[in-house]
């Protein structure tokens, strides 16, 4: 715990009755970090976010944010250095955007003079004079980002930041939190949209019923989870029997078929088995590698807990 | 205390800005005026000051108009900003959350003031300026009195508002609750202490624990205070004969209300304290 702007939770518990809905999590997030927590509704994310804001207190476990607990008496100070957007933000429709942002920065002690900066950078500029009643949904959303951006936080906590967003405004979106990472801004965003996440988080918490499954970078996951690179190879019918023939001891004809070779292989082989194909001298009409992909990852971390 | 007066401001923003002040204005002025012409029928050509008849029919309605509008005002404040989604981002601001209670309750305190003062105001000053008595012969310390009693029995009833909004976890339940409330204070609890009294027939209550149950109510204690409060509108409610001003010392009602302010607040704000969110 030598940076104070981090956040460390160590096997937090949080129970509802007899509903539990956190079990041991570990979870340690430093500046200048993007960390996407990914998981089914009612994995457990949002209470997660919930018991590092301090809106909830752990029923067993620690939980320090930028050197405090969440919840005790001094953590109310600290919330300044915190920005966060819930899940569906919802703003009172009588006031303008710019009334509504004047309103959250003024109780952040922020100054109101750069409201102007932040409808830009979430490019609400021309709707800030506008009611919150008028604007569609994506502009709420909008709104609510730039709300979790008010006074500079060391801490950005995003609940689905994307949801509702046209392609747009979803590169924005994590165009601001590239920005942000740069700043030396921890930011632990919580998403559905895994395709999205693949080159934006630094690592990936896949949470499941209460559990954290895992909590490492893509590639790493992709290893652990035993799961492989494919080649996809593209080819005439007398290649491809060619191909079948000289692959034959290391591959069932089954991967050969209707014109198309696919050749499952371990992560470390991929580049000598590409060099491979391409030495055989066989005529190929296209050849591919795939990685699997954050969503077959989560796939395949889900999938075992019901097994077990 | 600065987080506190943002969101009050921001209350009174909102309240503003859907024209609830307007419209609980014009109510009331109209309100007020209405009674005003009903009672300058009967007074005709006694010496009564109109103000004075107004006070008293004002302050017999006010009794069941003002506890449904503080509590309309205030159920929906914690449970309906829960349900909506924005408590949650309110709370994670550097702000406590018995500030959220003291903010929301001095804005709403604020907007309820404005409606009572400005509709109740008006009236008055109209009912003073066309009655041939002269302006200032008329009963305006009673008409003040009950301005301000009718602020402190609203503050009384936002509070209650807010224990109602705090505690209850749907804005259905609050919603009934809150009529449940309003029907016990200004209906239920008098239709119990007069079948009280006459089936006890003056047996075991006597005067003094009559007056103690009276007291006990924030309502009875408003009546009190602008019925009995004054020999002029004593005499109108019919009230005098009851020399109930000796009885009591005028601070008492008061007290007891202010209690009823702080009491339910300091309720509200411990049960909201211990709330998920």
């Amino acid at each position: 715990m030598t940076d104070a702007a981090c956040i460390f939770v160590k096997r937090a518990v949080k129970s509802y009755g007899d509903i539990c809905a956190l079990q041991g999590i570990d979870l340690q997030i430093a500046p200048g970090e993007c960390v996407a927590l990914i998981g089914h509704n009612g994995a457990g994310k949002t209470t997660l976010i919930k018991l590092i804001l301090g809106l909830a207190r752990p029923t067993s476990g620690t939980i320090d944010v930028m050197g405090r607990s969440p919840g005790t008496a001094g953590f109310d100070t600290l919330r300044r250095d915190i920005g966060f957007l819930p899940e569906h933000a919802v703003f009172q429709g009588s006031l303008t955007g710019r009334e509504t942002l004047t309103f959250y920065a003024r109780l952040k002690n922020a100054t109101t003079q750069n409201l102007d900066q932040l409808f830009q950078q979430v490019d609400l500029m021309e709707a800030a004079g506008r009611k919150v009643s008028t604007y569609s949904k994506g502009m709420r959303q909008r709104l609510g980002l730039a709300q979790a951006l008010i006074g500079n936080p060391r801490i950005l906590m995003l609940d689905e930041p994307t949801t509702g967003l046209d392609p747009d405004s979803r590169a924005r979106v994590y165009a601001i939190i590239e920005e942000k990472k740069a700043d030396g801004v921890a930011v632990l965003l919580s998403s559905h949209a895994l395709t999205e996440l693949e080159a934006r988080a630094d690592r990936v918490a896949i949470l499941h019923r209460g559990r954290l499954r895992a909590c490492a970078s893509i590639p790493e996951l992709r290893k652990s989870a035993g799961l492989v690179p494919e080649l996809h190879v593209r080819a005439g019918k007398e290649q491809m029997s060619a191909l079948a023939r000289h692959f034959a001891q290391r591959f069932e004809r089954g991967s050969f078929v209707n014109g198309t070779a696919v050749l499952t292989l371990p992560t470390q082989d991929k580049l000598i088995m590409l060099k491979e194909v391409l030495n055989l001298g066989i005529a190929i009409d296209d050849i591919s590698l795939t990685e699997p992909n954050l969503e077959q990852i989560f796939a395949a971390y889900t999938d075992r807990t019901q097994v077990q | 205390m600065k987080q506190i007066l943002i969101i009050a401001l921001k209350e009174v923003q909102d309240g503003m800005r859907n024209r609830w002040v307007v419209l609980i204005t014009l109510a009331m002025a109209a309100f007020a005026l209405i009674l005003a012409l009903l009672g300058s029928l009967p007074t005709g050509m006694t010496k009564i000051s109109p103000l004075a008849v107004t006070v008293v029919s004002l302050a017999s309605l006010s009794v069941f108009f003002i506890p449904l509008i503080a509590l309309l005002l205030t159920y929906d404040s914690i449970v309906g900003e829960a349900e909506r989604g924005t408590l949650i981002l309110l709370l994670s601001y550097p702000v406590a959350r018995w500030q959220v209670i003291a903010g929301k309750f001095c804005g709403a305190l604020v907007l309820l003031s404005l409606a009572v003062l400005l509709g109740y105001g008006s009236a008055g000053i109209a009912i003073g300026l066309t009655a041939e008595t002269a302006f200032s012969h008329q009963a305006w310390s009673s008409f003040t009195k009950l301005l301000l009693s009718s602020v402190l029995l609203g503050a009384v009833f936002l509070s209650l508002g807010f224990l109602i909004s705090s505690s209850l976890r749907e804005r259905g339940t609050a919603a009934a609750a809150a009529i449940g409330v309003w029907l016990c204070f200004v209906l239920l609890y008098d239709m119990g202490l007069l079948g009280l009294i006459a089936s006890d027939a003056g047996k075991a209550i006597g005067t003094g624990q009559l007056i103690g149950i009276l007291l006990a109510s924030p309502t009875d204690s408003y009546r009190l205070l602008n019925l009995v409060g004054s020999s002029e509108t004593a005499i109108l409610s019919g009230m005098a004969g009851l020399s109930l001003e000796k009885q009591i010392p005028a601070i008492a009602p008061i007290a007891v209300m202010v209690a009823w302010v702080v009491l339910p607040l300091a309720g509200a704000c411990a049960v909201f304290q211990r709330r998920q969110v």
